[in-house]
Order: structure tokens, then C-alpha cells, then sequence
């Protein structure tokens, strides 16, 4: 089913995101305060908005693999992870590279930048615990409590700076009240965080397509592939 | 319990073909099964919860990055420890005497004096977020590192100046 779908998912996706970016780095105005730096923001910004977003579908992943053991949604964590871990290397790194202009460091031990670092190391454990184990229903299972004991992260992360006085600004987007950023400026990033969404998805697709076949190897359907 | 209860009820209505019966009966056992891999799966999250909110309750305070001014004068800290401190800087109050420079912190309720030597961050200026890095010596913040802070607002120029005429 998905290959049917994956040529026009990716291809929007990078489409969007190009768009996206085109338009944020080219056309949208500089800050005022900020000036040309803060054009990191479409790539920053969707990238720690699908690092966490990562992390919440695999928890629903991890409660549907515990409780209804559905096999396909284990299988799902894990390629999810390796997504993941990807984009959430991209949000610390395309922070830094921000940081440094703008703050003056590449990197202070605040609570959301050192939370973004947990998740971050929560993906690679998530990984890496599955990886250990010979009895992969086991291991399933275990990856699956490891997720959920992690999820109490995300909510961290997103209050961190509401929270605790941060070097990092509070959200200019948010659930209640109008956003704090101007709509030239907003439009692209919307664009962007669709595009990124779409591109992880494709990404997201092809990872998990590796790990369904590597666990259903000995299954006739499999096989049956020449 | 419920679930007990609509097992008998199965018994009773699931008629004569016995298969029936036990498809009925086994469904209502998943469901049951479920629920508690729910409920356990549950427990570990709140548990993963309480304790890591316990353990954020506990450091409260020391999870900022920074002290601002009140906090820094409510702590007595003595003049070697190095301490970073955060807060807004006051309007008109840097001054740039060849390398230093010297200006004030303020979160609107108390003050602090800072010097510093080296280069400020592009972004550095008066009414604006800071976070400096040093040791408290003779009521002025020796400040060997700074940081500036910017808001969580973006616009254009054009958009800012108009703000500022209004």
C-alpha cells in the first residue's frame, strides 16, 4: 500500500519543504532584532517540533505493541527511532549553529536544551535496548515500557521554558494566544513544518519498510519475493 | 465485577451452538487482559512520572540557569563562587570604557552592577535579556562570559519601528 503512496508523500514533502525554505530564506523579511540569523527557524523550529512529535507516536505505537500486541506497531518504534534520533541531532545541532550568533555560545546546560539532549539519548537507548536482546518478543516488549517511561520527558520539554528561567526564549507559537511572530515570517514556517512532516514520513516509511522485512524474513509472504 | 457479570450474561444468551460461546467468552477475557496490560502499562507512566516530578520538585530552583538580581541579593554568596546571573539590562546604563564595559541588571526589582571585559554578543543592548557568567566581588558582578538573551518575538524592521513610535 505505501508504495503506491511513499513517491507522492516524499515528493510533496520535499516540494513543501523546499517551498518553504525558498521562501523563509529568500523572500520573508530579516528580524528586527535578530537580523539574518534568525533564518535558522525553519530549520530549527520543525525540526524540535517533530523530534517530540516522534516520541508521542511512538508511545501510541508502545501502548497499542503492550496491549493489543499488535506486531506491526512494534516493528513501528523501532523504525520511528531511528527518525527520530535524526531529526532530533538536526534540532541540537541547528540550535547551536543559531545559538552562536545570537547568544553568543553553542551550548548552555539550560532545562530545554538539556532536556532536548535527553530525548535525544532516549532515542538511542530505545535503539539500543532492542538491540540487546536475543528474544525479540521480549525485547519488544521491554523497548515498549522504555518509550512510555520516557514520554514523561516530552511535557518537560515543552514547559522547560515556562518553567525554569532558560537561555532559551519562551514559545512564540502557542496553543493559547497569538503567535509572537510576525505572519511574513509565520507563513513559511508553517510551510516548512508541513514539508519536514511529510519528508519524515517518507523517511519514516523506508526505515520502517527495512525492519518489517527483516522481522518477517521467515514468513512465506517474504519469501515469496524474488 | 462488570466484566464477570457479562460473562454469565454471555453464558446464558450465546444460545445453544457452543462455538459461539466460546468466542464470546474469550473476546470478553481479551478485553479483559487488555485492560490490565492498560492499567500496568498505565502505573509505570504515572510512576515514571511522580518520580521525575519528585526529583524536578526537589532541585526546583537550581534548574535555572541563572539568578536574577533579587535572587542573587536574597542568596549570600560568597565572592568564589562563580554564579551566573540573568535578568534585563537597564536602560542607558552600559557604558564602554575602552575594553570594559559596564552596565546594569535589573529584573525590576533589584539591581546589579556588572563589569566585563571583552566582546558583547551582537545581540547585547540596553532593554534586553543577558546572562553573565562570573563572581560577585565588592558589590560589583565580575563578568568573565556574556550571553544575550532575545524574546520570543520576530517582525520586521518596518513592523518594529512603527511599534516603537506608537
Amino acid at each position: 500500500m505505501t508504495a503506491k503512496l511513499l513517491p507522492y508523500i516524499a515528493s510533496c514533502g520535499l516540494l513543501l519543504l523546499l517551498t518553504g525554505w525558498v521562501w523563509g530564506l529568500a523572500f520573508a523579511p530579516e528580524d528586527a532584532v535578530q537580523g539574518n540569523s534568525y533564518r535558522i527557524i525553519f530549520l530549527h523550529v520543525p525540526a524540535s517540533i517533530f523530534a517530540q512529535a516522534i516520541y508521542l507516536f511512538m508511545s501510541i505505537c508502545a501502548v497499542m505493541s503492550v496491549v493489543w500486541r499488535v506486531k506491526l506497531a512494534a516493528y513501528l518504534i523501532k523504525s520511528a527511532a531511528s527518525v527520530g534520533a535524526l531529526i532530533t541531532f538536526i534540532a541540537l545541532f541547528s540550535g547551536s549553529i543559531w545559538g552562536i550568533p545570537t547568544w553568543g555560545t553553542w551550548w548552555q546546560w539550560d532545562a530545554r536544551i538539556t532536556s532536548t539532549l535527553i530525548l535525544f539519548i532516549m532515542y538511542l537507548g530505545v535503539i539500543t535496548l532492542h538491540g540487546s536482546f536475543s528474544n525479540l518478543e521480549k525485547a519488544d516488549r521491554l523497548m515498549s515500557i522504555l518509550v512510555i517511561v520516557g514520554l514523561v520527558n516530552i511535557p518537560i520539554i515543552k514547559k522547560s521554558v515556562d518553567w525554569w528561567s532558560t537561555l532559551h526564549q519562551p514559545a512564540s507559537i502557542t496553543v493559547s494566544g497569538a503567535p509572537t511572530i510576525d505572519p511574513s515570517m509565520l507563513y513559511p514556517l508553517f510551510v516548512s513544518i508541513l514539508g519536514m512532516g511529510l519528508v519524515l514520513i517518507s523517511l519514516g516509511i523506508l526505515s520502517s519498510r527495512l525492519h518489517i522485512l527483516g522481522r518477517e524474513k521467515n514468513k512465506k509472504w517474504v519469501q515469496s519475493y524474488e | 465485577m462488570f466484566t464477570e457479570l457479562l460473562l454469565y450474561c454471555c453464558v446464558y444468551f450465546c444460545g445453544s451452538p457452543s462455538k459461539k460461546l466460546k468466542n464470546c467468552y474469550s473476546r470478553l477475557k481479551m478485553q479483559k487482559i487488555r485492560k490490565q496490560r492498560l492499567q500496568k502499562l498505565f502505573f509505570i507512566f504515572a510512576l515514571s512520572g511522580i518520580g521525575v516530578s519528585l526529583i524536578l520538585y526537589s532541585l526546583n530552583s537550581k534548574l535555572d540557569l541563572f539568578y536574577t538580581p533579587s535572587e542573587m541579593t536574597a542568596a549570600s554568596l560568597n565572592a568564589e563562587t562563580r554564579i551566573k546571573l540573568g535578568g534585563m539590562v537597564k536602560a542607558e546604563s552600559i557604558k564602554r570604557l575602552g575594553t570594559t564595559v559596564q552596565f546594569i541588571v535589573t529584573d525590576y526589582q533589584s539591581e546589579v552592577a556588572v563589569s566585563y571585559e571583552g566582546i558583547t554578543p551582537d545581540l547585547f543592548k540596553e532593554e534586553s535579556g543577558v546572562v553573565a557568567l562570573g563572581y560577585f566581588t565588592n558589590g560589583v558582578f565580575a563578568a568573565d562570559q556574556i550571553f544575550a538573551k532575545h524574546d520570543e518575538n520576530y517582525m520586521p524592521p518596518e513592523l518594529k519601528m512603527t511599534e516603537q513610535q506608537l
